[in-house]
């Protein structure tokens, strides 16, 4: 049966990028603005989608033995298709992600739904967790973006937050993704810890 | 001399961890000590310039029929058949050198510091002799980075850390400062 839950698990509860922390090339390569990891979340989500509804349909035929390299052959058409959708489409965005579009073949997250989900679960199922995950991870690439287009750069999304005199440009480049991730996870990380011991000064009050 | 500055570029300028972002997964994964970085490290120079050579001849035949469009599809299919055949062949010669990189080689299939430096090489349009060098220099700019990471991981081991930032979190921030210090490289030369 469909089951809300497998939706909203990936959002926060077991953020692909925050929690689990897969993904991480991408994560930090490709959020130099908030916009650019919009498109690669997104490129990410279709993908992640389509390939979990096709191996989860094929679930039942494939001999367990040879199912990761028909995974990747399955992973790797739906990446070349939206490689060529967005070269037509969205053509500055693609040039300006370059190489991590056919690189989101190798995105563990993918792989890791496809086996850990995918392969044992219905269709729709199979749908509502890779829209779960695949929006939790959009969601991360875009708080990461924001927080290094805002700290670099002065804007959001290109409007102007505040003006260039306390620009950071650090943080547009390399080192800066490494910083904000680190400092973002242990902020998340903290705010983790500190409900856990609500939680349990709650239950010994009772 | 432009081979000798595509080494050096390579290597240190374009580091591919701390600039290119390629190969992280590993970068975290194994760099809590030092001895599986140094497996992890030769492990990755040995079959990213294989990678290197192979893919490069492959992209010709592609061309040749005209489908570059299954450019990804190969490489990676390649890629992943070619780890196998390394690893039945190290068994076999040399099971010295097997038990070293062991576990480490199966890793390498989904490391995507392979297959991203098989697609650069492929658009940034080198030639056979430019791809060998760019696949074994970057080769040897992991190991760097990996092996530099996984002893200052040592140090920090016994140091007292506050607890949201244990484990990831510090490692990010760490990798983050050592890649302010390889921007140092940066401007050193010009391709």
């Amino acid at each position: 049966m469909a089951d809300l839950k497998n939706f909203t698990n990936g959002l926060i509860k077991n953020n692909p990028v925050f929690v689990q922390v897969l993904g991480m090339c991408p994560t930090l390569a490709t959020t130099t603005s908030a916009e650019n990891g919009l498109g690669m979340g997104i490129a990410t989500l279709s993908v992640l989608t389509m390939s979990n509804i096709v191996i989860s349909l094929i679930r039942k035929i494939v001999p367990k033995k040879i199912r990761i390299p028909i995974y990747i052959v399955v992973i790797a058409s739906f990446v070349t298709m939206i490689d060529l959708i967005m070269h037509g489409l969205t053509y500055e965005l693609w040039q300006t992600l370059g190489i991590f579009i056919p690189l989101i073949v190798v995105n563990c997250i993918i792989m890791g739904r496809a086996e850990s989900f995918a392969s044992k679960n219905g269709v729709v199922d199979s749908i509502l967790d890779a829209l779960g995950i695949g929006l939790g991870f959009t969601g991360a690439l875009v708080l990461l973006g924001s927080v290094r287009e805002l700290l670099g750069n002065g804007t959001i999304f290109g409007f102007p937050i505040w003006g260039e005199a306390i620009n950071l440009y650090l943080f547009i480049l390399p080192p800066g993704a490494f910083i904000t991730l680190g400092l973002l996870l242990g902020m998340f990380n903290s705010i983790g810890i500190n409900r856990e011991n609500k939680k349990k000064k709650a239950g010994a009050k009772k | 001399m432009n081979l000798i500055l595509l080494f050096i570029s390579a290597a240190l300028v374009n580091n591919i961890i701390l600039t290119r972002f390629l190969g992280i997964c590993p970068f975290l994964g194994v760099s809590r000590s030092k001895s599986s970085a140094i497996g992890m490290s030769i492990a990755v120079i040995f079959v990213m310039t294989i990678a290197g050579v192979i893919t490069w001849l492959l992209n010709q035949i592609l061309i040749m029929l005209g489908v570059e469009f299954l450019r990804t599809i190969v490489f990676i299919l390649v890629i992943a058949v070619l780890v196998q055949f390394v690893e039945f062949f190290i068994k076999k010669s040399s099971p010295a050198l097997y038990e070293a990189l062991g576990i480490y080689l199966p890793l390498i299939t989904t490391n995507c510091a392979i297959l991203g430096i098989a697609l650069l090489n492929i658009q940034t349009n080198y030639t056979f002799i430019e791809s060998v060098v760019n696949s074994f220099a970057s080769g040897l700019g992991f190991s760097l980075a990996l092996i530099i990471f996984s002893s200052i991981r040592e140090k920090m081991q016994l140091n007292n850390v506050p607890k949201p930032f244990q484990g990831t979190a510090l490692a990010l921030i760490t990798a983050g400062l050592l890649s302010m210090a390889f921007m140092g490289f940066s401007g050193l030369v010009k391709l």
